[in-house]
């Protein structure tokens, strides 16, 4: 293993990218996330690959679908409304069953909103990533490192899965610096690297491949869909990933995902120290839902308590996996204010819990 | 010559200048000694001096900040004129923006600055990617001097990695400030530290971290 680093989330999540075997990087700047494409613009030259500035973020993710039908590991990062932008391609990069990696270090919304950290794309993202039927994978990391390992994991299952996959990081995340340790050990890329679909030229050696998402009959349409669905429950079924501290013997306990994650464990820990049995659970897939394991966590839990960086959107899935069988209760702070565990705290102790 | 009046802190992006410059405005202020502190970071949206307003204004120093520093306007707009701090008593401390970028707003007040008044110290952390190496500070110092037209006169080691820094960080980053020292001419002014893990630390200037994550703070 290598010495640790300083880094940005940024800048930790571009030399992930780079490790990863990422050739390819088509961007266009936006606050808070520019340094992904500022590092990438001084690195990929030299590793042999692409940087590109397109002239718009709805270029930059077309380049990304051509890019990624040639079977190439490419990479496209923005913030907030850059990701609106960029929802018609990545709807397309679905239909034609593509893997490539989205980043999206959120800001507050909605239109131009503001550039400090945010968690409102939370329905977009797991929900409405552009038209038509389908999924993206989401992994919402929570420190810096946990960007750096969960880079190479996108990568490999988006590959696996033939989907895009989505990093969900915010401006917190983005900009704040932490230790990171990078794996020196040469990459290993996965088998599903071997991309024998992709349309790389034939050479006269064997049938061409063609990439698409138009089909003109509807059963060949139906069909194309429900098999994907297929692939869904699978991913479903051995990926969905959540993290829980305390929730064993918890009376409250909180979910949180991402920064807002750091900051509820805190408050809980906080809440611990008074008496209060409050645990957290924090998933770290939002699509897959990790419904089992939010189940299990709240198990013995007389209420739950969702806190977001937005008006309230993940609550709506905790409030499904757990059936209501629960009262699911909400705190958050929008428009770029960061919710503080004193806060948190507070409505912990609210929830019944003592003083 | 003139005595001495305005300190510009500069260095890589992420390197912890602006801790330093909170730093050191808090240790002058203490002393008794008038100090204005200037925010003149043009690249950073978040974690800036402007952040550190009330704990600045505590201690009698000043804050000065762009007008639109952490609001949600992101430009790169200064709305103040160096040139009639120089009347002001005391020091002038100015954390500049990160990298050769950042430099650039130095360059509009060169005539003031140039007068023989200031001292420009490089901040270092051996941990931050691309000045991992003294080759690599030494290029990127250059990059800075060029770009704000000024010379640096001092180096200061802030060589961190953030929360996880023990003296032994601090003790792994001595030969690398004095390399870079040897290879640029110029003294290693301070090895920045905390309190204890100074013992024996040469030139030691005693830190306390004031960037600080939400929830690494106190709460009850």
């Amino acid at each position: 293993m290598a010495e640790k680093s300083l880094m940005k989330g940024n800048e930790a999540l571009a030399e992930a990218a780079l490790r990863a075997g990422c050739k390819c990087f088509f961007g266009y700047p936006i606050t808070p996330q520019t340094e992904i494409s500022a590092y990438l613009s001084k690195r990929m030259p030299k590793v042999g690959g692409t940087f590109l500035q397109a002239e718009s973020e709805v270029a930059a993710i077309n380049m990304v679908y051509g890019c990624a039908s040639s079977g190439i590991r490419c990479m496209t990062s923005s913030s907030s409304p850059g990701i609106s932008l960029k929802t018609e391609g990545i709807s397309y990069i679905a239909g034609a069953d593509l893997p490539c990696v989205v980043i999206n270090v959120q800001r507050g919304g909605p239109g131009l909103g503001g550039i400090q950290p945010s968690q409102a794309d939370y329905w977009q993202v797991t929900h409405a990533l552009g038209h038509g039927d389908f999924h993206a994978l989401v992994f919402a990391p929570a420190s810096v490192q946990e960007m750096v390992d969960t880079v190479t994991k996108a990568f490999d299952l988006s590959d696996e899965f033939r989907m895009p996959a989505v990093i969900l990081a915010d401006g917190l995340l983005g900009q704040m610096m932490e230790p990171v340790q990078f794996d020196d050990a040469e990459i290993k890329l996965s088998d599903a690297s071997n991309k024998p679909w992709a349309a790389n030229g034939h050479g006269n050696k064997r049938k061409h491949n063609i990439i698409n998402s138009l089909y003109l009959q509807p059963d060949q349409l139906e069909d194309k869909v429900v098999e994907r669905f297929k692939r869904y429950e699978k991913v479903k079924a051995e990926h969905s990933e959540a993290v829980a501290d305390y929730c064993d013997d918890a009376e409250t306990v909180v979910i949180a995902y991402g920064s807002t994650a750091r900051l509820a464990k805190s408050a809980v820990e906080a809440a611990r120290k008074s008496g209060i049995k409050a645990g957290i659970i924090r998933p770290v897939t939002l699509w897959p839902f990790p419904v089992k394991q939010i189940q299990k966590a709240c198990e013995n839990a007389k209420n739950v308590l969702v806190v977001e960086m937005s008006m309230g959107q993940m609550i709506d899935d905790v409030k499904l996996a757990l059936n209501c069988s629960k009262p699911v209760e909400f705190y958050g702070r929008t428009g770029g204010i960061i919710p503080k565990p004193a806060e948190i705290l507070a409505k912990i102790k609210e929830m019944g819990g003592k003083d | 010559m003139s005595a001495v009046k305005f300190i510009i802190i500069t260095g890589h992006y992420g390197c912890g200048k602006t801790n330093v410059a909170v730093n050191i405005a808090l240790k002058l202020a203490s002393e008794g000694v008038k100090v204005t502190v200037v925010d003149l970071d043009v690249v950073n949206p978040y974690f800036r001096t402007a952040d550190f307003k009330e704990l600045l204004e505590s201690l009698g120093a000043e804050l000065i900040a762009p007008m639109y520093a952490n609001s949600n306007l992101d430009i790169p707009a200064l709305d103040f004129d160096l040139t009639s701090m120089k009347e002001r008593e005391g020091y002038i401390i100015i954390d500049v923006g990160g990298d050769d970028e950042g430099a650039k707003a130095l360059g509009r007040f060169l005539p003031v600055l140039k007068d023989g008044n200031s001292v420009m110290l490089y901040v270092i952390n051996k941990y931050r990617y691309l000045t991992r190496t003294p080759d690599e500070a030494l290029e990127l110092m250059r990059d800075i001097e060029a770009a704000s037209g000024l010379k640096c006169t001092g180096i200061i080691n802030n060589s961190n990695l953030g929360s996880e820094t023990d003296r032994q960080t601090v003790i792994n980053s001595l030969p690398y400030a004095d390399t870079l020292s040897k290879i640029s001419g110029l003294p290693v002014t301070a090895n920045c530290c905390k309190e204890e893990h100074s013992a024996d630390i040469p030139n030691a200037f005693a830190v306390n971290v004031y960037v600080k994550k939400l929830w690494e703070e106190d709460i009850r």
